[in-house]
């Protein structure tokens, strides 16, 4: 798990390359590009707030762009912040780190000491990947394409893994389509971010009690 | 870039994941709602999957990314390591771009 995390942590990193570069040919110094980086701190977000900058928008639709991405983050948490424990403070960054990466490693785990385990090593490790590349890219200015290695494909297909266990149960199974369905029907229609955002719908399906979906019942 | 972008963002993002993260604290929710929220990861990683290979901005696309991603869906079901699936999902994208 820790070999799978460090190695999501690393693409995680040539993609800060990518963004430093992009946020720094979209005006932006290297300190702001840092910042972003450090303080934001998720991904999906920072891409948009630059590239609207970068396409001569205003910081007032940069904004709500990037919002609407990290308000997902908010729907991670109300997973993450009932299996983390600790003082306050130790919440507080646990919260900074709740992203896709952290969350869907977490919950691939099978008992509650792994997923937490998960959660701090996959968080931390894209934490200072994310930051290192970031770095590395306003300095350099130009890097490498992440496309011309496929490494676009490498998120999906992580996602891929950590969702497969999931899927064992049909009620799990449902969720699944149901979201992947919402989603892929409202990308053409709706603001980026918004089409994951509503996926989360899917969870009604949770609604009807354990008597009409077997899922809890012994094999048999 | 202004710095009041960054700084916004910066609380704003942090909002965002708080606000989720201390929301039902350690109350005890009613069962269907707690089977509710224990279906999050299913639907929504499920729907970035989607995103992340079928999408580009707002338009549906079919590109290099399928091939990886189904390649990689297949070593999942083969019980693959996630290093390996990794790496036949960059792998076969990167080639399938190549030759296209």
């Amino acid at each position: 798990m820790v070999t799978a995390s460090v190695t999501l942590g690393a693409a995680v990193g040539v993609f800060g390359i990518s963004f430093g570069v992009g946020a720094v040919s979209a005006g932006a110094t290297v300190l702001q590009a840092c910042a972003m980086s450090l303080l934001v701190f998720t991904g999906a977000s920072q891409f948009s707030a630059v590239s609207v900058i970068g396409a001569g928008g205003s910081t007032a639709s940069a904004l709500g762009g990037a919002m609407v991405l990290a308000a997902r983050n908010g729907v991670y948490g109300l997973t993450m912040g009932r299996r983390i424990e600790g003082p306050v403070a130790r919440r507080l960054v646990a919260a900074q780190l709740t992203i896709d990466e952290s969350t869907a490693m977490s919950v691939a785990q099978e008992d509650v000491a792994a997923q937490r385990a998960a959660f701090w090593i996959t968080g931390l490790s894209v934490y200072v990947f994310w930051n290192i590349g970031t770095l590395l890219g306003a300095l350099l200015g130009n890097a490498i394409d992440p496309r011309t290695f496929g490494l676009d494909a490498a998120f999906p297909a992580g996602f891929v893994f950590m969702v497969w266990p999931l899927l064992r149960t049909p009620r799990g199974r449902i969720a699944a389509a149901l979201g992947s369905a919402i989603c892929l029907a409202l990308v053409p229609f709706t603001p980026v971010g918004v089409p994951i955002l509503c996926s989360a719908l899917a969870v009604l399906v949770g609604l009807p009690d354990d008597e009409r979906w077997p899922d809890r019942r012994p094999a048999q | 870039m202004s710095w009041t972008l960054v700084l916004a963002l910066a609380a704003g993002a942090y909002a965002c994941k708080a606000i989720g993260f201390f929301l039902l604290g350690r109350r005890t929710l009613a069962p269907a709602l707690e089977r509710c929220l224990a279906l999050i990861p299913a639907a929504v990683v499920s729907a970035l999957v989607m995103k992340d290979t079928f999408s580009t901005g707002q338009h549906l696309v079919i590109d290099a990314r399928v091939a990886g991603v189904a390649a990689a869906t297949v070593a999942v079901w083969k019980r693959a390591p996630f290093v390996a699936v990794i790496v036949i999902a960059a792998g076969v994208t990167a080639g399938v771009r190549a030759l296209a």
